[in-house]
């Protein structure tokens, strides 16, 4: 059971984020640290690939300037190898081009399922995912709370707006999982030292046999024209509890008659 | 690329076209001359009247999906009917479960990008023009395609008002038939409907939120009092739902449902730009943390600095008795 998990490496979250003033584009400079959403696709994997009893985990990803930060993380999870994709003719990438470019690498690596997040946390473009499994042409199922692979066929159970769906599909396939299907590891000590030694493969567009012009900027046929402050809300009330906020909150909401 | 006909994915539930793929038609009706629906499943001549009141003139069938997660079927579909002439320049998806799977899925097969999160749609320099709420709300980005269409829009429910415009019923026709590949391989065995009481997350009038601060688990017994004795519905912050209090259905924020209630009440949630971009519409915010800084405050019109542990108990206390 050979799993590929696709990861993200992020400027950290709880930095304030900033735009290029020139492209309007995310600035991707600095440290790059393993996207959270992504822990719980990279532990599915080691949950499952477990169960199997054999396969192993390979993670994929897309970074500038070979970064590899997050990747050392996963691969402290327990991950086997990973497979970096850094290229400068990738700034600027969509999502449809970010999608080509970690299909081919997938391809390389043939696995019998892929795992993404629903979406990353600093793009949030969230189409990446199914992108990549129509470029493959592989059966994709989002939004999983629940991953089970059972007698070699894939079995979910899908979030709906309604509640869930239980949904199946032959493999290989994609899947792309919601925050708490699993609760992520810590990586150990002992995973750690031995992520430095796992290998890293480090690819260019070229290996991949894509074009700069499907990718990048120019590929991504979209452009951010401007950003602009949003009209702000006008400042409310504070009122420091000692005892009897709760008045002035039941007197706001008669005033809004939904009381 | 001037914008002559827009397409709508009519997604169905409980038998009607959703709130959010009417609030794309008529937004259409007020960008190009022509709009029309695409729709799946088995319901499509029920719903073609209501599709056209609200303003699309053709609904184009994809039919019975038997069983399959509509992505993948849908997507090709629409490829199909793209080829076969006539396409639109533009195609509008609600981003539901199945419209993001969808648009994603098309947007590979056909070579041609898709903007998401969507929350602003308007006519200029020839073509489309999206605005995005970026930095929690804080910022807006407006964005365009550059290059030959369709052009493919994934849009935020509740960006745009849904109205009717008085249309007759839609004309229903099959959609181009196609060859099932492997990409469907994807089926739905079994259908399950959370029990709720008390209106939708996303409908209600009152919505009242919980957060880390509650502290744990147990606590959100206290968000779902105060909901329920407000006659409202129980959302929460994806912390609490990545900890597995709650369920992800009652996630509010960018990857949860966007609302905008009356009045929405956020306990022991800082405020997260993640979080915010679901809620910061509500035409009231009601806010209790401990922390004066919390960021919740800044988009509050009432912020109470508390400890969410003193203050909801006297509050649900003080409504209770006022029976």
């Amino acid at each position: 059971m050979n799993v590929v998990v696709c990861v993200k490496q992020i400027p950290d979250p709880a930095a304030p984020p900033s735009l290029d003033p020139g492209t309007n584009n995310l600035i991707r400079a600095g440290k790059l640290i393993l996207d959270d959403s992504d822990a719980y696709g990279v532990e599915m994997a080691l949950q499952l690939v477990d169960k199997a009893g054999e396969g192993e985990v390979t993670l994929v990803s897309m970074a500038p300037n070979g970064e590899t930060s997050g990747l050392r993380t996963a691969l402290a999870m327990g991950a086997a190898k990973a497979i970096l994709i850094s290229d400068d003719s990738l700034a600027g990438t969509d999502a449809l081009g970010t999608a080509k470019v970690l299909a081919a690498a997938i391809k390389r690596a043939d696995p019998d399922l892929i795992l993404a997040a629903t979406e990353s946390t600093d793009g949030y473009t969230g189409t990446t995912p199914v992108q990549i499994a129509e470029i493959l042409g592989l059966p994709s199922v989002t939004f999983a709370k629940k991953v089970e692979i059972d007698g070699g066929s894939l079995k979910v159970e899908r979030q709906t707006e309604a509640g869930y769906d239980e949904v199946e599909s032959p493999l290989p396939a994609l899947v792309t999982v919601t925050a708490g299907v699993v609760e992520p590891r810590y990586p150990s000590f002992k995973g750690i030292m031995a992520a430095k030694s796992k290998p890293v493969e480090t690819l260019t567009i070229a290996d991949l046999g894509i074009d700069a012009g499907q990718v990048g900027a120019t590929g991504a046929r979209q452009e951010i024209t401007d950003v602009s402050a949003s009209e702000e809300r006008a400042s409310g009330e504070i009122v420091v509890d000692e005892g009897d906020a709760y008045q002035r909150v039941i007197q706001f909401l008669e005033q809004l008659k939904v009381l | 690329m001037s914008i002559d006909k827009i397409w709508v994915l009519a997604e169905v539930a409980d038998g009607k076209p959703i709130t959010a793929s009417l609030e794309l038609i008529s937004h259409a009706k007020s960008l190009a001359g022509t709009v029309e629906a695409v729709a799946y499943g088995e319901e499509t001549s029920a719903i073609a009247g209501t599709l056209g009141e609200y303003g699309a003139t053709t609904v184009h069938d994809v039919g019975d999906l038997g069983g399959s997660l509509p992505g993948a079927p849908v997507a090709d579909a629409i490829a199909a009917a793209i080829e076969a002439g006539n396409g639109p320049d533009a195609i509008l998806f609600p981003a539901t479960y199945d419209g993001r799977d969808i648009a994603g899925r098309l947007s590979a097969k056909i070579d041609r990008p898709v903007l998401t999160n969507v929350v602003g749609l308007v006519a200029g320099d020839g073509g489309l023009i999206t605005q995005h709420a970026v930095f929690g709300g804080a910022q807006i980005a407006t964005a365009r395609f550059v290059g030959d269409g369709p052009g493919l829009f994934v849009i935020r429910a509740k960006s745009f008002p849904a109205e009717t415009s008085g249309g007759g019923q839609a004309e229903v026709v099959a959609a181009a038939a196609t060859e099932s590949g492997p990409t469907n391989g994807a089926k739905i065995v079994a259908s399950h409907v959370e029990e709720r009481t008390g209106p939708k997350l996303d409908e209600a009038n009152v919505v009242v939120s919980g957060g880390r601060g509650l502290g744990e688990k147990e606590n959100y017994a206290l968000i779902e009092e105060l909901a329920s004795l407000l006659k409202g519905a129980a959302g929460a912050s994806r912390a609490i739902v990545d900890a597995g209090w709650v369920p992800y259905s009652h996630q509010v924020g960018q990857t949860g449902k966007t609302v905008k209630p009356t009045v929405y009440v956020a306990c022991g949630i800082s405020g997260a730009t993640q979080h915010l971009v679901g809620m910061k519409n509500s035409k009231n915010i009601v806010a209790i943390n401990k922390d004066q800084d919390a960021p919740i405050f800044s988009v509050a019109d009432l912020g109470i600095v508390g400890d969410v542990h003193k203050v909801l108990p006297k509050l649900i206390e003080a409504l209770k008795a006022r029976g």
